[in-house]
């Protein structure tokens, strides 16, 4: 789970790193009341789950409250597409907080390295730029250590992260201590990633983080209450009932439905439709023991979707069997008024008896196939056809 | 032969009290596993069907002998119960819980190191190696004794693998479930080193996903140390970036992680890629017969 700006921030201050203070806003009144009480100049920033705001106009300084209401109104329900094309992201919040007098911009990020099965430090004297296109131009102006598991990770180790990266001498310690209370935040709170870019020191030689990207472990959250509450917010109305009815759902931009049974056989039908000329309209698992009930509710969320004109069921049986699916896929049919043709493919456990209870079942609009690639080819075909409609 | 389970295995299940465990791990034992012990802490003197309940995995390897752990345990509970079956003194841990806090899994990472056990999972669907022994929850009916080796992040996709590959009349000697979490006991490296060993492997198929970058590292390693053939399998081409795919580990981050850049990665070391589960199928069969 990725937090906004501002929520990076609020966990930061709870561990003492330094942030600038601010308020967040959701409508263009209380965006320049906000900056009104901040005072000028003040930032005006978009609050998205997305880098490369500031090249997409979603960051801008105000020095008066003319300024403050005109940025305020072009920032909130802006689209912002993200620099690898993710989005677009709709901007329902901006956070506003006191512009800083900069000396100086570092980069500083603690994240889970994967392949090494360790949380990686990463301090940089270039900040304020993207940081992969430094690595890229001088990997040695990105100081990189891994953070010894079996270790307390101390000043002095920070220090030596600190020093290699040549940040400016006064504030070697500051920026160390930063660094430290980062890796406590990452270890505290469940953070896989944690990212400040910049960490600016001030005029005033004080060293603050003034951005915060921050992702937060998923599975950790039954021991995080403040952080499951922000997971709960969801935007997207169809990944909004998905969550509540407990399904595994990612919306996507086509109008092919898709409802598989397990994540990897789920993104291979995903794989398998776009090969086949479709586009998926989402991604659902739907997961073990999937029951009557927890086929009607995937079917629910995925038609409510208004783009979707055919859904493929696609279903290897394991632990699942087929003949049990094939019941709830009947269960649903009465219950459910899909409006869009199905196309079914069972293979695995029982099988045969799920073929044969559909067969019987003589349901409007239900096509079976017998393959994953002939179901995929015959759900691009149902799919174009209901656009045609 | 056959890798990490077999006819030596000796298990003990950690949540066979548990509905889950209990269906589960007696699935094992009726397909011939050698199910010696459950151990629920609190539970130790009871018996589910016969198999004795101890306290801790410990009295599970001292009194019945066991030398693999398999862990049910509700995933907010199963890292310490990870790290008490890595302390027991079994050889290898087969994690099949999902859910499990990913940092909770990187300091029981390197204790199953320091502590030189096998572990493997968590979020995985476990190891089965057919006619011998199954430690999990892969349905064995789909796999048959034989020469393919499997090692996938994915469950239901190395089902239907393992289907297309049966229905060609090949079988496999092993199929490991490495799990879909970010941290996972024992990665695409650590299995290809065993089938390499293995003698009754003659080719392996790998199953990845989006995320991370062990699929990468496997293609080094492969050309480097592999010399049975490989042919992968790689899912999520359409998966759009920073969006988690049913999996932990699911995610492309930025730029890196992708179905295409892994694919890029492996054939650029002459593994052949299927389009496809049945394609991969397909082209293991294809080189296996020669032709």
């Amino acid at each position: 789970m990725d937090l906004l700006e501002y929520q990076g921030k609020q966990l930061f201050a709870k561990h003492g790193v330094a942030v600038p203070s601010g308020e967040v806003a959701a409508t263009v009144d209380d965006a320049v009341a906000a900056a009104e009480r901040i005072g000028y100049p003040c930032a005006i920033k978009a609050q998205v789950l997305i880098g490369g705001r500031g090249k997409a106009g979603g960051i801008k300084i105000a020095k008066d409250a003319g300024e403050a209401r005109e940025y305020a109104d072009a920032i909130i329900g802006m689209d912002i597409v993200g620099p690898h094309g993710e989005g677009p992201f709709r901007v329902d919040q901006v956070w506003i907080e006191g512009g800083s007098d900069i000396a100086a911009e570092y980069y500083a990020s603690v994240i889970l390295d994967r392949g090494e099965k360790k949380l990686l430090a990463m301090v940089s004297s270039q900040g304020g730029m993207d940081i992969e296109a430094v690595a890229a131009e001088s990997p040695e102006a990105l100081v990189k250590r891994h953070i010894d598991p079996t270790r307390e990770f101390d000043a002095a180790a920070a220090r030596a992260i600190v020093d290699a990266a040549g940040l400016d001498e006064d504030v070697r310690d500051q920026a160390a201590e930063v660094l430290v209370k980062l890796a406590e935040v990452a270890s505290e709170e469940d953070a896989s990633l944690i990212e400040v870019n910049p960490l600016i020191v001030t005029a005033a030689r004080e060293v603050v983080a003034l951005d915060a990207k921050v992702t937060i472990d998923g599975n950790a959250l039954f021991r995080h209450q403040d952080l499951a509450e922000i997971a709960d917010t969801v935007d997207d109305p169809q990944e909004a009932m998905a969550k509540e009815k407990g399904l595994t759902y990612v919306k996507l931009d086509g109008n092919v439905g898709i409802l598989a049974n397990g994540a990897g056989l789920c993104m291979s039908t995903l794989d398998v439709v776009a090969q086949a000329g479709g586009a998926p309209a989402n991604f659902l698992d739907a997961g073990g023991g999937s029951k009557a009930e927890a086929i009607v509710n995937a079917l629910e969320v995925i038609v409510s979707d208004q783009k979707v004109t055919a859904i493929l069921f696609n279903i290897f049986g394991g632990i699942t069997r087929c003949d049990e699916i094939a019941k709830g896929i009947v269960t649903a049919s009465g219950q459910l008024d899909l409006g869009v043709p199905l196309v079914v493919r069972l293979d695995g456990t029982n099988s045969e008896e799920g073929l044969r209870i559909l067969a019987e079942a003589d349901l409007p609009n239900l096509h079976q196939e017998k393959t994953m690639l002939d179901a995929a080819r015959r759900v691009v075909e149902l799919a174009a056809d209901g656009e045609g409609v | 032969m056959s890798i990490i389970v077999g006819e030596q295995t000796k298990l003990a299940v950690s949540g066979l009290t548990g509905r889950e465990g209990s269906f589960h791990g007696l699935r094992n034992k009726a397909y011939g596993t050698d199910l010696v012990a459950g151990v629920t802490p609190g539970k130790g003197g009871q018996d589910v069907e016969g198999v004795p309940v101890f306290d801790s995995i410990e009295e599970a390897v001292t009194e019945a002998g066991a030398n693999t752990s398999m862990i049910f345990v509700p995933a907010r509970f199963a890292a310490p119960a990870i790290d008490e079956a890595i302390e027991s003194g079994v050889e290898t841990v087969i994690a099949i819980t999902e859910g499990i806090p990913v940092l909770d899994m990187l300091k029981t990472y390197w204790k199953a190191k320091e502590a030189g056990v096998r572990l493997i999972g968590p979020n995985c669907p476990g190891v089965l190696s057919p006619g011998k022994a199954n430690v999990g929850i892969i349905p064995a009916q789909f796999f048959d004794p034989g020469k393919i080796g499997v090692v996938s992040k994915s469950g239901t996709l190395t089902y239907q693998i393992g289907n297309e590959l049966k229905q060609a009349g090949e079988g496999n000697s092993s199929i490991v479930g490495i799990g879909g979490d970010p941290i996972v006991g024992s990665d695409f490296i650590d299995i290809l080193t065993m089938y390499e060993a293995d003698p009754e492997t003659e080719l392996i198929v790998m199953v990845g996903e989006i995320g991370g970058d062990a699929e990468e590292r496997a293609a080094e390693f492969i050309a480097s140390e592999v010399s049975k053939p490989v042919v992968a399998y790689i899912a999520g081409f359409t998966a759009p970036p920073g969006k988690q795919m049913g999996h932990a580990g699911a995610i492309i981050s930025g730029s890196s992680g992708t179905a295409q850049a892994k694919k890029d990665a492996l054939e650029a070391k002459g593994v052949r890629v299927g389009q496809s589960p049945s394609e991969a199928a397909a082209i293991a069969v294809e080189i296996l017969r020669g032709s």
